[in-house]
């Protein structure tokens, strides 16, 4: 019997929740000087004299980092949500929602975009953010219809990710190809590849908000039948449950909520895997409330990450998909190391 | 033999191809409420094949009939209430508690909005105190041995509370004790007029069941009583005789019979 840390998962929920406000409200402090930006407080709080600044730290604070620590937050929960249904759907507990070769869709949508536009992403026009976003989203929904198609369905668990293997790996070399036509584009794409919550503005908070309510709603619908994809195809079956149009249905959700989060803020590493993982460490499993708590759990390590690339070198920023890759790639050697010792992975 | 009761289930006609090749072919076979059915035959007779078709797991031709129902025309949620199933090598997700496990057995009773009620929790409680596996409720599956794993396993299946159960190698991993005891949950489930079918590796195991149905080469070649001399004969036969059952304390029991004879 497991000792959890938290008994009930309302009480991990609330927990989470109060966390994430604290952080949040630390982001509106993140300035250029690092965490001490006492005005940002102010200025969210109404408190700032608009007339001493012009309005420009109440600015600042509502359309810079207001929206980008939200947007930080969205990002990760739908991340979150992703690791939960790729966990539920492939029936193990370290599956990664980039799984089904979505990374590497958004990432070749992003280069053919950055060819057409020809420019790069810090002087460039919302209407072109849009579409590069899109563009994004596309290529994440092109890569999942694809290694669909290469598996003939989705009712083969391993056909499906060794699909999305050959999918990734030949969308990967399709990026790097137009790379190499175009190398003026190294670095916009660099910034794509390694992760940034620097150009989330509102208009990207309610898309992905658009995104992660349905699939949250869909979680929590399916709830335990979610549970029962983990006794197998025949027995899920044999329970009543319609199998295939549930992993249709599930597949596409974590599709949307991947190529949502990676859109708008780039391919960010380890969050959808440890989100739900360390959640399950926290509290008892049950699908209907562990993919809500994945979500919250992925919302607040990311916006906690994106507080720390903010400040850790301040006043210049590390890229955010860099930090969770550091820090996600430390968990993971550290519960490898307990797995060796007996510790056990889940 | 006791008097043929009600049949409550049927198959009449039914051929299962696997990748093209047909792998049971003009299968007909009855089973009456209130019997335990073995399953027996030699590796690859085609037994697991046979109770996943009457499970409405895979596609057949021909006609499995429910409580004198068509199993392919009845909704799902219907037959996962009448039918249960456990298959044979059951994957199961290992951070599920026993006890969570064993309420997915009740998942064909809910609705998709509705959640467990106090009867779900009871009937799981009571599945996992009938196969002895009360004392894991909390811990997590991928923590038990095959045999505890295999108790609740089973304790999963119990919790549908349906009439008919297809069993696919349900003594897997079990000790002899336990076995008794699965063997005791079986007996008083058919007296309470519930149908058991299984397949069974273990002959000896296998007659203690009511009847018997012997398989070779994907076809049913013997269904009868567990006692009948003719089913000793089939099942010697499909073995080429290198088992003889015998009688022994007062009980069926097959000995292997060496090939340097």
């Amino acid at each position: 019997m497991r000792d959890y840390v938290y008994q009930r998962p309302l009480v991990l929920g609330l927990v989470l929740c109060a966390a994430t406000l604290v952080v949040l409200l630390a982001g509106m402090l993140a300035g250029s000087n690092g965490l001490d930006d006492w005005h940002g407080l102010g200025a969210l709080l109404g408190l700032a004299q608009p007339e001493a600044d012009g309005g420009m730290m109440a600015q600042i604070v509502w359309q810079i980092r207001m929206p980008r620590s939200i947007g930080a937050w969205l990002a990760g929960a739908l991340l979150g949500l992703a690791g939960a249904l790729s966990q539920a759907v492939f029936r193990n507990p370290l599956a990664d929602p980039y799984l089904l070769g979505s990374a590497s869709g958004a990432s070749l949508g992003v280069c053919l975009a950055l060819v057409g536009l020809d420019g790069s992403l810090i002087d460039m026009h919302w209407l072109a953010r849009l579409g590069l976003t899109g563009a994004a989203f596309a290529g994440a929904m092109l890569a999942v219809v694809m290694t669909a198609a290469l598996a003939s369905g989705v009712a083969q668990t391993l056909r499906l990710l060794l699909a999305g293997v050959v999918v990734a790996v030949v969308l990967g070399a399709a990026s790097s190809l137009v790379l190499q036509m175009h190398p003026h584009l190294l670095q916009s794409m660099q910034g794509f590849m390694l992760g940034s919550t620097a150009f989330v503005g509102w208009d990207s908070c309610a898309l992905m908000l658009a995104a992660l309510l349905p699939g949250l709603m869909l979680a929590m619908v399916l709830g335990r039948w979610l549970d029962g994809l983990a006794l197998g195809e025949q027995t899920a079956t044999s329970l009543g449950l319609p199998v295939k149009p549930m992993r249709w249905v599930l597949i596409l959700t974590l599709a949307l909520a991947t190529g949502a989060a990676v859109a708008h803020t780039g391919l960010i590493a380890f969050v959808g895997l440890a989100a739900p993982h360390i959640t399950r460490r926290m509290v008892r499993w049950g699908s209907r409330h562990g993919v809500l708590l994945a979500s919250l759990m992925g919302g607040l390590l990311l916006v906690a990450a994106d507080l720390l690339a903010r400040v850790v070198i301040a006043p210049r920023e590390l890229p955010v998909g860099v930090l969770t890759a550091l820090i996600g790639g430390a968990y993971l050697l550290w519960l490898m190391r307990r797995h060796q010792q007996g510790g056990g992975m889940s | 033999m006791k008097p043929a009761g009600p049949i409550a289930l049927q198959v009449s006609g039914l051929q299962v191809a696997r990748s093209g090749t047909v792998v049971l072919r003009d299968i007909n076979a009855s089973f009456t409420r209130g019997r335990w059915v073995s399953i027996v035959g030699p590796n690859g007779a085609g037994k697991s094949t046979l109770l996943a078709a009457m499970a409405g797991l895979l596609p057949v031709q021909g006609r499995v009939e429910l409580g004198g129902e068509d199993l392919q025309a009845m909704p799902a949620a219907r037959r996962a209430q009448q039918l249960a199933w456990m298959g044979q090598g059951e994957s199961v997700g290992d951070d599920l508690s026993a006890l969570d496990l064993t309420l997915l057995g009740r998942l064909p009773h809910q609705s998709w909005f509705s959640g467990l009620d106090a009867a779900d929790q009871a009937l799981a409680e009571q599945a996992l105190r009938d196969m002895q596996a009360w004392q894991w409720r909390d811990r997590y599956v991928g923590t038990l041995s095959g045999g505890e794993r295999q108790r609740v396993l089973l304790a999963r299946a119990l919790a549908v509370q349906a009439p008919v159960l297809l069993l696919d190698e349900p003594l897997a991993n079990l000790d002899p004790p336990h076995q008794a005891d699965w063997l005791d949950v079986m007996r008083s489930l058919v007296t309470a007029g519930a149908t058991v079918v299984s397949v069974l590796h273990e002959i000896s195991m296998a007659l203690q069941a009511d009847d018997m149905l012997v398989m070779q080469q994907g076809r049913v070649i013997h269904q009868g009583a567990c006692t009948d001399a003719l089913s000793h004969r089939a099942l010697e036969s499909v073995f080429d005789d290198r088992i003889q059952v015998r009688t022994v304390d007062g009980q069926l029991v097959a000995l292997p019979r060496s090939a340097r004879r």
